[in-house]
């Protein structure tokens, strides 16, 4: 199954890539492939925008805005006044 | 309901001074009936272990360390694949959350990794420098850091507990197919209990409110109103969202569109197009108004409730659901604000259909 196209905001900079292969064993959608001892973005509307890969990248050269894509979780933030959260560990049942 | 009868734990192992509780690798009746309880939402946010450093066998300083959450269901997923071998595992405080909703608040994280393994006193119970993470951990927990803060490197593990012993055979190798997060049918299907129980509160009193409007008409108010009116109109409110909540995840793959908004408002359209054609050829007498209004809420309806089942999925993000939610939320609006008007105007004007 496919989400959304050309929607998230990941970014890459292949320039700063160490070839750790972190962000390869992270993702859950293989959005990163390693090519070349280097890390290649090769399927990037496949992004969940979880933030794995950005927060295990040591150097730096993955960007995302991390969050959880649930409409409730969006729908809770604005009622809170709030940025989207699914936080379902403050009693209310979600995720 | 923190689990406090340790039926899980068989006896105890001593590290030097030390003794860490063993965990069972059977799952008992009980460990089934809790999972099966916290499916329904029952109990479900305070199904916790408590926290700290568990054996399983007879680990020695060589053996893995295992990390997970304190929800009852990932120790028990966890420590039921492990049956005769010999680990350790470290159970994080993550409020009883599952190990990847902790890891997107952070709470599966860098800092209580750190914080739990000083704790445990790990460099003195383990000789090597090893944490197995799973990896849907890897969004809360920065392998780097944690390594930089006490000295453990982070293997993330497989995706499913149930890779684990492949896993550990193969000298903590993940195959492509292990590092995949999937959503068959199965998966979906699970989640079918919560998403009923979250929205049922909100679904039962608006379908009282029909119920009782239903008598609301020309003879100002009246029990055949609520029986001939206001029932159907309950029954029809509380089918689609029972319908849309469990056929939804199942036919997920298979209804057309990606943004679930549009997945949901197409199961609405075959819903409200099944009720009409069974409201047809029963016979039973519907309002024109009424007509038009069930054919612009149950699709709104529909499409909303299937929308709010984003966030347990495995593969939507949240710049994409922003997107849609924009795109829907006016259109579900006023599709169910106008229906509403409508079926409020044919309680006066009951004209239409008759057998």
């Amino acid at each position: 199954m496919r989400y959304l196209a050309n929607v998230v905001t990941l970014e890459y900079d292949a320039g700063l890539c160490t070839g750790c292969t972190n962000c390869t064993l992270v993702c859950p959608h293989a959005v990163f492939r390693m090519e070349d001892k280097r890390a290649a973005l090769v399927d990037r509307n496949a992004c969940m925008e979880c933030g794995a890969c950005a927060r295990n990248c040591e150097p730096g050269a993955i960007k995302v805005r991390a969050g959880v894509g649930c409409a409730a979780g969006v729908i809770n933030g604005w009622l809170a006044g709030s940025g989207p959260s699914c936080d379902c560990s403050d009693g209310s049942s979600c995720c | 309901m923190q689990e406090r009868s340790y039926a899980w734990q068989d006896g105890v192992v001593r590290t030097g001074t030390d003794e860490v509780p063993r965990l069972r690798t059977a799952l008992s009746t009980r460990d089934r009936l809790g999972s099966w309880a916290a499916r329904w939402a029952i109990g479900r946010m305070d199904y916790s272990v408590a926290p700290g450093l568990y054996a399983v066998g007879d680990p020695t300083p060589e053996s893995p360390v295992l990390v997970s959450a304190n929800y009852k269901l990932s120790v028990d997923r966890l420590r039921s694949v492990l049956a005769g071998r010999h680990a350790w595992v470290l159970v994080l405080d993550t409020k009883g959350i599952n190990v990847w909703c902790a890891a997107g608040k952070g709470t599966f994280g860098t800092e209580e990794i750190v914080r739990r393994a000083q704790a445990a006193g790990l460099e003195r119970v383990v000789s090597h420098r090893t944490l197995i993470v799973p990896q849907l951990g890897a969004p809360g927990v920065a392998a780097h850091v944690v390594k930089r803060e006490c000295g453990f490197r982070v293997a993330y593990g497989p995706v499913r507990a149930e890779d684990l012993p492949a896993f550990l055979d193969a000298g903590m190798k993940a195959t492509p197919e292990m590092r995949r997060v999937l959503f068959g049918l199965v998966d979906r299907a699970v989640l079918i209990p919560v998403e009923l129980v979250t929205g049922a509160k909100a679904a039962l009193l608006i379908a009282a409110a029909l119920l009782l409007l239903g008598g609301v008409g020309r003879d100002l108010y009246s029990l055949a109103g609520v029986r001939g009116v206001g029932l159907p109109s309950a029954g029809l409110f509380l089918s689609t969202f029972v319908l849309a909540s469990a056929l939804g995840p199942i036919l997920l793959p298979w209804l057309p569109g990606r943004a679930f908004a549009v997945k949901g408002a197409v199961l609405g359209v075959l819903v409200a197009g099944t009720a009409g054609a069974l409201a047809l050829s029963c016979g039973w007498p519907l309002a024109a108004f009424h007509a038009v209004a069930w054919g612009l809420i149950v699709p709104a309806l529909s499409s909303f409730t299937l929308m709010n089942f984003t966030g347990a999925s495995t593969y939507t993000s949240l710049s994409g659901v922003l997107k849609e939610m924009r795109l829907s939320l006016p259109i579900q609006g006023t599709a169910a604000g106008v229906g509403l008007v409508l079926w409020l105007v044919g309680l006066f004007f009951p004209f239409g259909v008759r057998p």
